[in-house]
């Protein structure tokens, strides 16, 4: 609103004094403006676009939760002897950290709830990016123009790792305290440099007296900050990209097809915010988590069966637990010069998170130079309509399955009754040939549905009624699709191999073959849809159905 | 002690002083083993107990232990296990053994109380071990907190922190403690049996064991104070948990909150 337009208008009074106040607010910081652009914002509609939001609501609820933490919290690592109101540890020697952890579970009003609180929702925190990320992935999401924001979200979820990682941390029990040797073994592990950032790290040999304090600072401080950093960057771009839709009749990669955000929309998540808080509470209320009490003070001595890390860290502790020590007579242990090389830590520690991570973040950029697609994308692919990318997907998420499962292997043993040694020699066929069976497997099946859909689309669906002609054949009558349901079937691409094509010196280079195999492995085996014509040619069989259809209800009628 | 100190060179000497240097040890190692193992038997059986028990024994448990439990190729001897082992064994079921396998499965009680301590009567009789633990050492009125803290150091790399089980190797495993009477407690540790190692009177003193039956009895009677403990197996339940029932909730919420667009 301009100066000059101020002064021509009469000036706007408002009846109540509410009103005055508001309107003294709107003309000072242009609320009424933000909010009109803001909830205009056309939002698509499906509950796997909601993932994100609960991502973000658990953070809110670990920050709120978390903040009531801190005010009993004392992450000293000086000795203290327990004197609280658990009679089981009793007296017995601990640090200040672990005393005031328990304090807070026994003897802070509701503290236990909020430790609880904290704990679920930072689970459910990881567990939501993840979703959210596995949605983005199978829906092709990521592509033109959204490939940073799919790095910011790569990036969020390496720091809700770490904050996840340095607040297991925090209670200086026995259980984090051996997550924490493992760390301090992976970063020793490290040729070179590894001890020295380990006494850095500890400020000297673990587990040290500062190493309680300094975690505290980054999982209270440095890690929330950057998580906020990027989450402010990851709706902004939201924002600048539009939301992307699932395909559907009038929706293309011109617009956005949904309602606006204010004012249903934005009440619906504003409730939906309290649906993740209220289903986080019931679960704090009901079902302990991080029974620290249970694992008594750190000791670097002792080391309890089932001792896991938390969901998201339990892929690399499962990467440990597969690698052997020695094949045959094949050592992974060297010493070279006088020191030592232990690949047998160094590799699984690092290696398969580190190949995994790297393909995430770089998978949108290989995609679109195998593809050559520069296009911008705003309307979803279903996954079975992108079967290659689908099935890298899943290979994906099968080896990530097979190292989650080994971390819990000794469990599987113990639950299902069979052999630690058996497990361990599974998963470790598995973590090679799982990946593979995965792409063989979800690339057919995706075919397969897409084969399925063509057919509906063809001929429409079966109606499971069988109808016998006059010249005695029987046919099973097939009901047509309306024309929405047949867009969804037909409205897709269908890409073609891309052949090698020569560079301006008319040279096919190395690389450009390269990319001609990779395409033609992703788009040889293909289903096509069913073009317009095919439709029409299907109709006109359909036209018999339709025929004896009509004839067969005239009979019924004369009987 | 000149003519001692005359003959010091004699030839010898020096296996003079060796053997004396090996009596002492091998006695001193002897009265230190018995310290910790030998004061079996004194458990009051009568003659008539061991009389029916080893006719139980030849009946029962002679095909794999032997004849005067001499041991067989199938089970190992018993001469010097001590009645706790038999009341161990027998009284939780595990013998006798239904199978051989990688370690003894706990099964229904196959013996009643009588014949178990007629069974134990006769073992004991065989040779000095380990005996019932008194009532005294299982009041479960020792200390809680020292209790806890010789599980964690000496049991919880098997059996978990919160008593929970945990696996070996190759099959074999260590049971979860719940609803495990105290004196099978104390006589587990004593004897060691399947994989578990023995914990005599030198490692863990009978005191530090009634503080870890009275530990893990606490553990037992206090419940889990935040709620159902999911197993009390760690971050494993935990995370199936919220990928199964949280997330599980929170998408039929999703699927509730969009089935109808505004």
């Amino acid at each position: 609103m301009s100066a000059a337009s101020r002064a021509e208008a009469p000036a706007y009074v408002a009846k109540t004094k509410v009103g005055r106040i508001t309107d003294f607010v709107d003309e000072r910081v242009g609320g009424s403006g933000i909010l009109r652009e803001f909830g205009r914002k056309v939002f698509p509609d499906h509950w796997s676009f909601m993932f994100g939001e609960v991502a973000l609501y658990s953070f809110v609820i670990l920050l709120l939760s978390g903040t009531f933490l801190t005010f009993f919290f004392d992450p000293s690592m000086a000795e203290t002897h327990y004197d609280g109101s658990f009679t089981g540890l009793q007296n017995v020697e601990m640090s200040v950290a672990y005393s005031s952890s328990l304090d807070i579970s026994f003897d802070v009003r509701g503290g236990l709830f909020m430790r609880q609180v904290h704990h679920w929702a930072a689970l459910l925190f990881v567990a939501s990016i993840a979703v959210h990320m596995l949605r983005v992935f199978f829906t092709g999401a990521f592509r033109k123009p959204r490939e940073l924001n799919w790095v910011v979200g790569g990036v969020l979820l390496i720091l809700a790792m770490a904050a996840g990682f340095t607040g297991y941390s925090l209670p200086d029990d026995l259980l984090s305290g051996n997550g924490l040797r493992i760390i301090d073994g992976v970063i020793k592990s490290i040729p070179v440099i590894g001890t020295y950032i380990s006494f850095f790290l500890f400020g000297g040999e673990f587990p040290g007296t500062v190493i309680i304090g300094r975690l505290y600072m980054l999982h209270i401080l440095l890690v929330p900050a950057l998580i906020l950093l990027m989450i402010v960057l990851h709706l902004f771009m939201v924002v600048v990209h539009k939301h992307t839709q699932y395909p559907g009749p009038g929706r293309n990669d011109g617009n956005v097809v949904g309602y606006p955000l204010g004012p249903v929309y934005a009440a619906k998540a504003g409730g939906f915010f309290f649906i993740v808080f209220g289903v986080i509470a019931l679960m704090a209320a009901f079902f302990t988590i991080n029974p620290i009490w249970n694992y008594g003070p750190y000791d670097p001595s002792p080391v309890s069966a089932g001792t896991q890390p938390d969901w998201y860290i339990g892929f690399v502790d499962g990467a440990l637990r597969l690698m052997p020590g020695v094949i045959g007579d094949f050592h992974f242990e060297y010493v070279i010069f006088g020191y030592v090389l232990t690949l047998n830590v160094l590799l699984p520690a690092l290696v398969p998170a580190g190949i995994l991570f790297t393909v995430m973040f770089m998978y949108p950029w290989i995609e679109r130079w195998i593809t050559k697609d520069n296009r911008e994308h705003h309307v979803l692919d279903r996954p079975r309509n992108a079967p290659t990318r689908t099935a890298i997907g899943m290979a994906g998420f099968t080896w990530y399955c097979v190292m989650w499962a080994a971390a819990g292997s000794d469990l599987i043993a113990t639950h299902f009754n069979v052999s630690l040694n058996d497990v361990t020699y599974w998963l470790r066929a598995l973590f090679f040939i799982g990946p593979v069976l995965a792409f063989i497997v979800t690339k057919r099946v995706a075919l397969a549905l897409q084969r399925k859909d063509r057919e509906i689309a063809l001929h429409g669906r079966e109606t499971g009624r069988i109808v016998r002609l006059p010249h005695g054949e029987f046919i099973e009558v097939h009901a047509p699709l309306d024309d929405y349901k047949r867009y969804k079937l037909v409205g897709f691409e269908s890409p073609a191999p891309l052949p090698a094509v020569p560079n301006e010196h008319g040279i096919v280079t190395r690389k450009e073959k390269r990319r001609a195999a990779l395409s033609k492995l992703f788009f040889e085996d293909r289903v096509a849809p069913a073009t317009p014509g095919e439709l029409e040619a299907a109709h006109g069989h359909h036209g018999e159905h339709e025929a004896v259809e009509t004839a067969e209800e005239q009979r019924s009628l004369t009987h | 002690m000149k003519a001692l100190s005359q003959k010091r060179r004699h030839p010898l000497a020096a296996i003079a002083l060796l053997l004396m240097g090996l009596l002492v040890t091998g006695g001193l190692y002897a009265v230190a083993t018995t310290m910790n193992q030998a004061k079996a038997s004194t458990t009051n059986f009568t003659e008539h107990d061991t009389e029916e028990g080893g006719k139980l024994f030849a009946a029962n448990c002679a095909t794999c232990h032997g004849m005067g439990a001499s041991g067989t190729q199938d089970g190992p001897s018993l001469v010097g296990v001590g009645a706790a082992s038999v009341d161990f064994q027998v009284g939780t079921g595990r013998m006798p053994m239904q199978m051989n396998g990688p370690q003894a499965q706990e099964k229904p009680v196959q013996f009643n109380e009588e014949q178990t301590r007629q069974l134990a009567a006769y073992v004991a009789s065989l040779g000095p071990g380990p005996s019932i633990p008194e009532a005294g050492l299982l009041d479960e009125k020792g200390n809680a907190a020292e209790g806890g803290e010789l599980f964690r150091v000496n049991c919880a790399m098997c059996h978990n922190a919160a008593a929970a089980g945990g696996a070996l190797t190759r099959g074999k495993y260590a049971p979860p403690l719940a609803g495990v009477s105290g004196q099978h407690i104390y006589e587990a540790m004593a004897t060691g049996p399947q994989n578990m190692p023995v914990f005599n009177d030198a490692n863990i003193s009978p005191e530090g064991k009634r503080d870890i039956i009275t530990y893990l009895k606490q553990i037992e009677t206090n419940g889990s104070p935040g709620g159902a403990d999911l197993g009390a197996l760690g971050p494993v339940a935990e995370g199936l948990f919220v990928w199964i029932a949280g997330l599980g909730v929170i998408i039929a919420f999703t699927i509730w909150l969009t089935s109808r667009t505004s």
